[in-house]
């Protein structure tokens, strides 16, 4: 098995400071590398705020107070700063949501795209970055690349523009992409085909992937190891086909319950809370935390 | 039997900078009495805009809405917009804050003089246990109250005009699993309990098969497809049905299986 290139380990968050509002009561997970690893929760379930504090987002927050451990490639990002950005450079880039509003509007793309590949390579040229933009463009099966890159975000479709942010985040090859519930504010058919590229390119260019989603069937779809987070801790965790052919944890095996199915059958009748869903962490064979090798 | 609403050859084309859009073009439709007619269809179907027209919250360019079979005029008899109401896709912005729910709810029975005045409190508090929530709650501002309970504040909303049709916006699109299955229960439950019909507008397949009668497959404003729910999902007759069945991300193993038969019918059809 690879190594990990992601482990998080107790991790704890309150806002508003140390005796704040709890929202983590120790997160703990790991990503191999080339692994696509989903965690899912429901709104609330602090599952967005554990991949903005992995990609180190949070830290910096006077607001925020967070302990434990997140470790990537080794480098320790529990307490943020600028430094752990600048070591860990371009190895973890995210997508977000709503691709439209995560574009600025008052930039043409191509703008946008050469810093992306900047931030990669300072001395790339302006063809240099513009012919490499194109290529990732026509790699994500955007029709014409020249007239995208000529756009701003609001002349392109919100799919267009999911496949613009998905070649930005993946130009300076990152061994791991954190994606926010992409393709969430998108159509159905739009959403598959942007979930399809993404499985593509990542596994062709070895590229781990943490998904952070709510929607159980594109987690299915998508990923091979998924945590099931509910109201600030991991209640479930296993291989993909593991949690979904025997759910153990009773949250996760509601949730699998109430989502309705396009093949029929009523719905249950389940609470939205119970003392239940709160019932210690349940971690399928094989799927153990791996050790860590010291240094 | 009349159908409670008849869409007869509705068109409604915009204008802007010279463009004419089309967002719905000859669309003949009836939905009858007691049925929950889902309306499907990506961004751009024309979905919003059969609402809006139902609502009569815009005119059409082409064509006509019939109620009971009287055709629904530009200005709207306060009998005919009672009958006639609304359930957001948001309920984050559907309820006033600076309203307490009991009086969002009271509003349309003071506008419609439903009940005499005296008797309306006690009303309030009756359509907010009808829909799960504590009548207590009427004194509450809608702030801190969950998106679940916020919908069903605004079900109890449009019941209390004692409607005949309700369009449901995408009523639990933005609600979590859990929450959403509660809800949809709800509605199903008054539909059966008040003879109510419904226009459910969604996106989402899943939802359309848990709790839709008939379903009507919209594309790029035209009508492409309209069935029972169930002939829908056993054999839908359109590529486009098909490609929208195709792409539901699904949890189980029948799921699965009726997506790929559904997926392979549509290869064999050649699209």
């Amino acid at each position: 098995m690879s190594e990990p290139v992601l482990t998080i380990r107790d991790l704890r968050l309150a806002f508003g400071g140390r005796r704040g509002h709890p929202v983590l009561h120790g997160i703990s997970l790991h990503v191999r590398a080339g692994e696509k690893v989903a965690l899912v929760g429901e709104s609330g379930s602090g599952k967005s705020v554990t991949a903005r504090l992995a990609m180190g987002l949070l830290q910096e927050s006077p607001r925020v107070h967070a302990t434990g451990s997140i470790r990537f490639d080794g480098i320790e990002a529990i307490s943020g700063g600028r430094d752990i950005a600048r070591r860990r450079g371009n190895r973890v880039a995210m997508i977000f949501q709503d691709p439209t509003s995560a574009l600025n509007p008052t930039f043409r793309i191509r703008g946008q795209f050469r810093d992306v590949l900047r931030s990669g390579d300072r001395g790339i040229s302006a063809a240099e970055a513009d012919r490499r933009a194109e290529a990732a463009l026509a790699e994500v099966s955007i029709p014409d690349p020249k007239r995208a890159l000529d756009s701003y975000a609001f002349q392109l479709s919100g799919g267009m523009n999911q496949r613009v942010m998905i070649a930005m985040a993946l130009a300076n090859r990152p061994a791991l992409l954190i994606a926010d519930e992409p393709g969430t504010a998108l159509d159905v058919t739009v959403q598959a085909q942007t979930l399809g590229l993404m499985s593509d390119l990542t596994e062709k260019r070895g590229t781990a992937v943490l998904l952070i989603s709510h929607n159980l069937g594109v987690v299915r779809e998508f990923s091979d190891r998924v945590y099931v987070i509910y109201r600030g801790r991991i209640v479930e965790h296993g291989t993909t086909a593991q949690l979904f052919a025997e759910p153990r944890h009773p949250y996760t095996r509601a949730l699998l319950a109430a989502i309705p199915k396009i093949s029929g059958g009523g719905l249950p009748d389940l609470p939205e809370r119970s003392p239940e869903f709160e019932s210690p962490l349940i971690v399928h064979e094989g799927c153990g935390e791996p050790v860590e090798a010291r240094a | 039997m009349t159908p409670i609403l008849e869409l007869d050859r509705l068109g409604k084309t915009f204008e802007a900078d010279g463009h004419s859009v089309v967002a719905l073009a000859d669309v003949s439709l009836a939905f009858e009495r007691g049925e929950c007619h889902a309306i499907v269809g990506e961004s751009g179907s024309g979905k919003t805009t059969i609402a809006n027209l139902v609502l009569g919250l815009m005119q059409p360019t082409e064509g006509e809405v019939r109620f009971n079979g009287v055709k629904l005029p530009g200005l709207r008899s306060r009998q005919q917009k009672r009958a006639i109401q609304l359930v957001q896709q948001n309920p984050l912005s559907a309820l006033n804050p600076r309203r307490s729910v009991g009086a969002s709810v009271r509003l349309p029975l003071d506008v419609h003089e439903i009940g005499p005045s005296r008797e309306r409190a006690g009303r309030v508090a009756a359509l907010l246990e009808e829909v799960g929530l504590d009548g207590e709650m009427a004194r509450r501002s809608p702030r801190g109250l969950s998106g679940g309970q916020r919908q069903r504040i605004a079900i109890a909303r449009a019941l209390a005009c004692e409607p005949e049709l309700i369009v449901l916006d995408e009523p639990t699109s933005a609600l979590d699993v859990l929450v959403q299955a509660r809800v949809l229960q709800l509605l199903h439950r008054l539909r059966v309990a008040h003879g109510l019909t419904y226009i459910f507008i969604t996106h989402d397949l899943a939802v359309v098969r848990a709790i839709a009668t008939r379903v009507s497959v919209f594309q790029k404003g035209r009508l492409v497809e309209t069935g029972p729910v169930e002939a829908i999902f056993s054999d839908p007759k359109t590529a486009y049905t098909r490609q929208l069945i195709g792409a539901v991300p699904v949890v189980t193993p029948e799921e699965a299986k009726l997506r790929d038969a559904i997926r392979a019918g549509s290869e064999a059809a050649g699209t």
